[in-house]
């Protein structure tokens, strides 16, 4: 058979995959959009031509009888509208979505090196804030949907990867869930935002739930080799500002005594340049796919060597994916497998490090000359023995705590979706999974550092290990029915879900350098947790205009003792575009309502919390036990409980319009939400006396999140040799505590959060009804006329003519009220330029470590002295002055996520290999008025954190 | 599938089943003996029992020590952590994250008691099918269990003054106790401690860190020597009565003072201890108790190794108007005169600066014969609750405020019992006229210092307020202010009013 293909003009289409349905009789049309395919069993077949960018066409062909050419035209898709888009337990067309539901598939992903998963989105999805934990290797992200919905309970959405929900809970040794899985394996991001969307999933839904598609093998393709390679420089951007040698030597001989004068040495040090490195890592990915016969696969292998910043910190990521997806008895059995494996050995830099290359005496030198005391490093002494108190030196901090672990991870499920022989518009889907982790380490100080001098002879040396096993069984049944005769279109779902999660630690003794325990081992842990759940869905769509969904969901948790709660849902949505009286505005292509309401839920209170409703008694471990008479006893401990514990539920209202203009050469959409969680759970105090805790996990209070998400996507300029894409988006969201008590009363100060660095137990931030979550609690400072903080001068905000802790306000907020992202891809015949810029707005931050080193008393101490930061210089503060609201500061910013420049160079050798070539420099600039080092901490509290590198990198891909 | 929600734990038991086996039951108590010494279920730090509050921090005794000795001219601190400095210059208010933490350890304690009481009742240890000889030992158990409840309740009366009333009675749940006025509390004190008196192992019978009848009658002797603050009627008569009980129960003075405060009292102390927390440098491990007064009260140059630890935390010292109760503070002639002067200013300029102050060298992890501890970094030294020297000065004064039953002369005796052993021979002993109330404050100063004793003394005295008798830094100014009466009591924490609506504030907060 032979043929062409083209495209709606005639143009061919070179690259098309066309084949023989159910068979692996295949070609690719060539330059001229032409294809032959021989050795043809004569008979009836069908032909099927494929390409991205365009919808798959089918025509049957008589084989033999006539061996005519047969010329496809294909449609192009630019619409995106007949994408398919994945949702809870199915799928559906993205035109008949009724729900908040955003697509970000591969092609769309941020450029450049990506360790973890979560970076390919970030900025990609309104109403979506990701922020990375920082620059360490692997380090993971704070993922919110639509803000948090909790204030103790996990803000996390789900994560549910090719249909297990896997478990975002780091495993002892894993910086990160997510780390583990190889970006390069990821086809596609469906995250669904409002209630009607996620409610399929009740109980764990409340924060968003985000799809993570891996790609697949495809029938009909012939093998394909691809392999890529990014290799890359990481360099620090800037430094937290402290006083340099010379500064700090006039500041000391200023204010301090002599003997502290006395203590100034004659270096001058640098320690943030000495703690950090140009970091060099290489992401290695090779994949095979396409199909066997009748059976599609891919495989994949990634290799991952990735060097931190901060010396000595280092992530070696092995991974593999297998991926078959055979259909059997005439397409009525599609077998999906997947298995996923990933290998990762970290090497951990002790962040420590970072606060006290900020803290340390910069004129004293990294090594003291002395090669026989703490390996030839400097360290303070006192009567010629180490000082305890005095800040260790950051270098060896780095160099010899050997903190080291080995993570090994898999996820793997099969599914087998069964279309009935005799009822085809009946399928029934059942789904097993698994997800499977066990990180184990060892955290080793020699006995010369430093570090564990005084552990027992020396030296300290502990091994630690966790396992977590997760297992999933998912069954359902999906009827869908076209009733032409009323014009009305079912879809009806009903099924049922076990999943169950058991979490492993052993404890394990601190020996010191003799082998000694310095340390007990902890008590071994384990603990299981159970979810259960049936849930259903129908689907009404009357004239292809109104689409009505209702869903709901009952689960039941084995963490509360009232096991179950319900979960309903409704949506409807009008395609306006269809209705008369606007199908013929040809500007406009697509206009759409969506409304929707839903309840979903929340029961994730953490690990270690897996029995909260029950009476149980916990036992002491070897260093907590008590003397009675000459024995010590292990101890067993009532815990506190609550029997009464139930789901928090969060109420969600979405009233949103999908808009395109242009053959949606521009398109978009703009959200407002309203959500409401009440039965809140949070970690309150229990009335004095009546739990055996003091603080409980119970239902209490409220809060509310309200927003607004606007994105425009466009193609502004589209010719043939010249085409630009660009994308823009914004979110608005607000969050108030509207109560925080059991009792009636909700006039408290609030519940305190936020510790910070300085002192014992100190915090900033505080949770009180009627204002935003994590407000900072602090004093309004009072300045002078030149506008310098006059120490210790507050304001009587409450007018009392006493300055005490009454006189605190609630400042500010941790949480951005204002995302924007935009992004640009430009393309030029084989060159590309892309850009993405995110900005937050409204988010303020604590600078701890101006504060914690912000004032003379700083550096006098009693035998050491330590830096300060270069506030002091301002400031000129003589006592630490922790709750001033002059170190809560505007971090508010503009950041380029990256820059990437490519070159496609064809195909080269022969016609035999494709190459492309990108380079890329990702977090190219930041603007901000911070004073620190980056102004993007999620927590709001700068401290110990470890900076996000510039990185430029150099990758190459080789299609085979 | 549905049947799996009903998980139970894997590696804990449930209250359902631990009651069942009876050797499950000494761990209990000692969780519940614990409870002055240990932070949580792994030492030092990790699964603490009171949250919201720095692990070490929320510990019984270092929280008592900072509310009984910061506010008095016994101790200043030097750290700035959070409000702690509201102390010593008696600002303190409702909000005081170290005032909450420490009226959430009392009932912490208090709702621990309560839950093993519930837990050991008659007819709960028939039903959980204890053996009869069993069930003997687990009523003594139960009457410490109440006592040590009833301690708790002390300190909280003696702190709070009105506190949430629960007991035994009450179920573990979500309900607004009411709040028990004083006067009532300490009714309900004086009634479990009869009540139990019976049940409890006779005197110096019991094994060490346990409590026995002569802890029951010092308990007593203490609450009515303060009666006539808690209920305003004295009560000096039952004082002299359980005091004597306790001095004729077999007890006598350790030789060397300073070994009561060292790594082996427990060794070396127990014929005067009536009762302590322990402590282990290994075994039972707390950033709190005495590790906190020790590591906390070495500072400037002093050298942390001959206190058998690792560092000095530079916090705590005292104040001039302390050591003025010593006409020579080298302990050449009162060996309990501990102080470390060199290098340290006897004036406070600054609270904030540790050689500002005379330091205190009282608590130390050396033994009594100069060995280290077990551990540097954790101290062995137990805590004495109470001890038979306190016994002698509470006789003392409730006999010259007028109690009957004892005699003068017998008070005398007592008082020059300890002064010998301060001075090392009778060169200290006073005379019957020097025996005057003035006199018995300042010698209980010089004896029970650093001991949490000195609030309470200086309320029954009427000097802790008002301006009768002010110490540097009282009312936060350098020479010393007057402060409000209203703060011999501290505030119901503002948490605790915002959880139970019940609560009413204390007047002047």
């Amino acid at each position: 058979i032979t043929g062409k293909v083209t495209d709606d003009a005639g143009q061919p289409i070179p690259g098309a995959t066309v084949f023989i349905k159910n068979t692996s009789k295949n070609a690719t049309a060539d330059a001229e959009g032409k294809f032959t395919i021989t050795g043809v069993t004569s008979g009836n077949i069908i032909l099927v031509a494929r390409i991205m960018g365009y919808e798959t066409s089918e025509i049957p062909v008589n084989a033999g009888a006539n061996n005519e050419a047969v010329t496809f035209q294909l449609k192009a898709d630019t619409k995106g509208l007949n994408e398919i888009v994945v949702v809870g337990y199915g799928t559906q067309k993205k035109s008949d979505l009724t729900g908040a539901i955003a697509v970000v598939s591969s092609k769309d992903f941020n450029k450049g090196p990506a360790a973890s998963a979560d970076q390919l989105i970030t900025g990609k999805v309104p109403g979506v804030q990701i922020t990375s934990n920082g620059g360490a290797p692997g380090a993971g992200s704070t993922i919110r949907v639509r803000g948090g919905a909790s204030l103790n309970a996990t803000n996390d959405p789900l994560i549910i990867i090719d249909g297990v929900p896997v478990d975002n809970n780091n495993v002892s040794g894993a910086s990160n869930a997510l780390a583990l899985i190889n970006p390069n394996d990821i086809e596609s991001f469906n995250v669904l935002k409002d209630a009607s969307a996620t409610a399929i999933y009740g109980s764990r839904a409340s924060n968003g739930v985000i799809i993570i598609t891996t790609k697949k093998g495809r029938l009909g393709d012939k093998l394909n080799v691809s392999f890529s390679s990014t290799n890359a420089v990481s360099k620090v951007t800037s430094y937290s500002p402290v006083l340099t040698a010379a500064e700090f030597t006039d500041i000391v001989k200023a204010n301090g005594t002599q003997a502290q004068t006395g203590l100034l040495g004659t270096a001058a040090t640098d320690w943030q340049k000495e703690i950090y490195q140009s970091a060099f890592s290489s992401d290695n990915n090779l994949a095979l796919s396409g199909a066997w016969k009748k059976l599609p696969y891919r495989i994949s292998f990634g290799y991952l060597n990735q060097d931190g910043i901060l010396k000595t910190s280092n992530l070696d990521r092995k991974s593999a994916t297998i991926n078959l997806s055979p259909s059997l008895f005439d397409d009525h059995l599609k077998i999906n497998m997947n298995v996923k494996g990933a290998l990762a050995d970290y090497r951990f830099a002790d962040q420590g490090a970072i606060n006290a290359a900020v803290a340390y005496d910069p004129t004293k030198p990294v090594f003291s000359g002395n090669e026989q005391a703490f390996g030839g490093y400097y360290e303070w002494l006192y009567n010629a023995k180490l000082y305890d108190l005095a800040t260790k030196n950051p270098v060896a901090m780095l160099q010899q705590k050997m903190d080291e672990s080995e993570v090994k991870r898999s996820i793997g499920n099969i599914q087998f979706d069964y279309k009935f022989h005799f009822l085809p518009e009946l399928r029934a889907n059942l789904n097993l999974g698994y997800d499977y982790q066990k990180g184990e380490g060892n955290t080793n100080i020699p006995k010369y550092a430093a570090l564990s001098y005084y552990n027992g002879t020396g030296g300290s040396y502990k091994h630690y290990s966790q396992e977590m096993k997760n297992k999933l069984l998912d069954f359902y049944l999906n009827y869908v029915k076209d009733l032409k005769g009323i014009k009305s279109r079912i879809d009806v779902m009903a099924g049922y879900s076990y999943q169950d999660f058991i979490i492993a630690t052993p404890g394990y003794p601190t020996l010191d350098e003799g082998g000694d325990t310095t340390t007990a081992a902890t008590n071994y842990a384990e603990a299981q947790h159970t979810l259960v759940s049936f849930f259903g869905r129908l689907n009404y769509t009357f004239n292809d205009k109104y689409l009505l969904t209702f869903t709901m969901r009952r689960d039941g948790t084995s963490r509360f003792a009232q096991h179950w709660g319900n979960f309903p849902s409704v949506a409807f949505a009008w395609k306006l575009k269809e209705e008369s009286f606007l199908k013929n505005a040809k500007a406009l292509s697509d206009l759409k309502l969506r409304l929707g309401y839903g309840v979903t839920g929340q029961e994730n209170i953490g690990v270690g919390k897996e029995y909260a409703a029950l009476s149980r008694y916990t036992y002491g471990d070897a260093n907590s036990s008590y003397q009675l008479g000459d024995a010590f006893y292990k101890t067993l401990r009532a815990a506190g409980y609550d029997q009464n514990i139930k789901w928090e539920q969060t109420a969600t209202y979405n009233v949103a319009l999908d808009y395109g203009f242009l053959d949606n050469r521009i398109s978009g959409s703009v959200d407002f939400y309203y959500k409401k969680t009440t039965d809140l759970l949070a970690d309150i105090t229990a009335p004095t006396g009546t739990n055996l805790t003091n603080t409980l996990y119970t239902n209490v209070g409220s809060l509310e999140n309200r927003g607004v998400e606007f994105i425009i996507n466009a193609t502004p300029v589209e010719t043939k040799d010249f085409r630009w894409n660009a994308g823009f988006n914004v979110t608005y969201n607000k969050n108030k505590i509207l109560s925080l008590s059991k009792a009636q009363s909700d006039t408290s100060v609030g519940i305190a959060t936020g510790g910070i660095s300085g002192g014992t137990g100190n915090t900033i931030q505080i949770n009180t009804a009627g204002h935003q979550i994590n407000s900072f609690y602090v004093y309004k400072q009072i300045y002078d006329k030149a506008g310098n903080p006059i120490e210790g001068l507050y304001e009587d905000t409450n007018g009392d003519g006493v300055i005490n802790a009454d006189d605190k306000y609630r400042y500010k907020s941790s949480n951005p009220t204002v995302y924007l992202n935009f992004n640009s891809q430009f393309n030029y015949k084989s060159w590309s330029l892309g850009f993405s810029v995110r900005s937050n707005i409204g988010n303020y931050i604590y600078n701890n470590q101006a504060s914690n080193n912000g004032s003379y008393k700083t550096f006098q101490n009693a035998n050491y002295l330590a830096n300060l930061s270069s506030s002091v210089l301002k400031t000129k503060f003589r006592n630490t002055q922790y709750w001033s609201d002059y170190y809560v500061e505007n971090g508010s910013f503009l950041r380029m996520d990256y820059l990437n420049l490519g070159y496609d160079f064809g195909r080269v050798i022969n016609n035999k290999v494709g190459l492309r070539a990108n380079f890329n420099v990702q977090n190219v600039f930041v603007i901000t008025k911070y004073s620190g080092q980056d102004p993007e901490v999620f927590s709001g509290i700068d401290d110990k954190f470890y900076p996000r590198p510039r990185v430029y990198s150099l990758g190459v891909n080789l299609d085979f | 599938c549905t049947k799996d929600l009903d998980r139970t734990p894997i590696t804990e038991v449930t209250s359902a089943s631990v009651y069942k086996d009876f050797s499950n039951y000494k761990a209990i108590l000692a969780k519940l003996y614990g409870g002055f010494s240990v932070t949580g279920q792994q030492g030092p730090t990790g699964s603490p029992d009171i949250s919201g509050i720095d692990e070490g921090t929320s510990s019984y005794i270092r929280g008592y020590f900072q509310m009984q000795e910061l506010p008095t001219d016994e101790a200043v601190i030097a750290w700035n952590d959070g409000t702690i400095q509201d102390f010593h210059q008696m600002d303190w208010t409702p909000d005081d994250n170290f005032i909450n933490a420490m009226f959430s350890r009392l009932f912490y304690q208090i709702a621990q008691c309560n839950e093993f009481i519930r837990q050991t009742s008659d007819a709960k240890l028939s039903s959980n099918g204890i053996a009869e000889k069993d069930q003997e030992t687990a009523r003594t158990f139960r009457a410490e269990a109440r006592f040590l409840r009833a301690l708790s309740y002390y300190h909280a009366m003696d702190l709070f003054g009105t506190v949430p009333f629960v007991t035994d009675s009450n179920e573990v749940a979500f309900y607004y106790p009411e709040q028990i006025s004083r006067k009532n509390l300490f009714d309900y004190i004086e009634r479990e401690l009869i009540a139990i008196e019976g049940d409890m192992a006779e005197a110096r019978s019991n094994e060490y860190g346990r409590a026995d009848k002569a802890c029951v009658w010092g308990l007593l002797a203490k609450l009515y020597l303060n009666a006539e603050v808690y209920t305003g009627t004295s009560r000096y008569t039952d004082a002299v009565t359980y005091s004597s009980k306790v001095i004729t129960s077999g007890y006598s003075l350790v030789s060397n003072y300073a070994n009561m405060f060292k790594a082996d009292n427990n060794v070396t102390s127990q014929s005067e201890i009536m009762l302590s927390a322990n402590f282990d440098g290994v075994r039972t491990q707390t950033y709190g108790g005495t590790t906190y007064l020790v590591h906390a009260a070495i500072g400037g140059n002093m050298d942390y190794e001959a206190f058998g630890v690792n560092s000095g935390w530079g916090g705590l010292r005292t104040t001039s108007a302390f050591a003025d109760l010593f006409t020579d503070l080298t302990g050449a002639t009162d060996k309990r005169a501990m102080f470390h002067t060199d290098g340290q200013n006897r004036v406070i300029a600054d609270l904030g600066t540790f050689t500002d102050g005379y330091a205190i060298t009282k608590w130390s992890n050396k033994t009594s014969t100069g060995k280290d501890g077990s551990n540097n970094i954790f101290v062995d030294v137990d805590y004495p609750l109470m001890r038979l020297g306190e016994m002698y000065l509470t006789y003392a004064e409730a006999v010259l405020r007028g109690g009957t039953g004892g005699s003068t002369a017998k008070a005398l005796e007592y008082v020059n019992d300890l002064r010998q052993r301060a001075y090392g021979n009778a060169t200290g002993n006073i005379t019957a006229g020097q025996l005057t109330l003035p006199f018995l404050l300042d010698e209980r100063g010089r004896e029970l210092y650093w001991e949490g004793h000195r609030r309470t003394d200086l309320i029954r005295y009427g000097l802790f307020t008002g301006s009768a008798y002010v110490w540097p830094f009282k009312g936060g100014v350098a020479a010393g202010a007057a402060v409000g009466d209203f703060r011999t009591v501290y505030p119901i924490p503002t948490t605790a009013r915002v959880a139970n609506p019940n609560l009413k504030q204390n007047d002047g907060y």
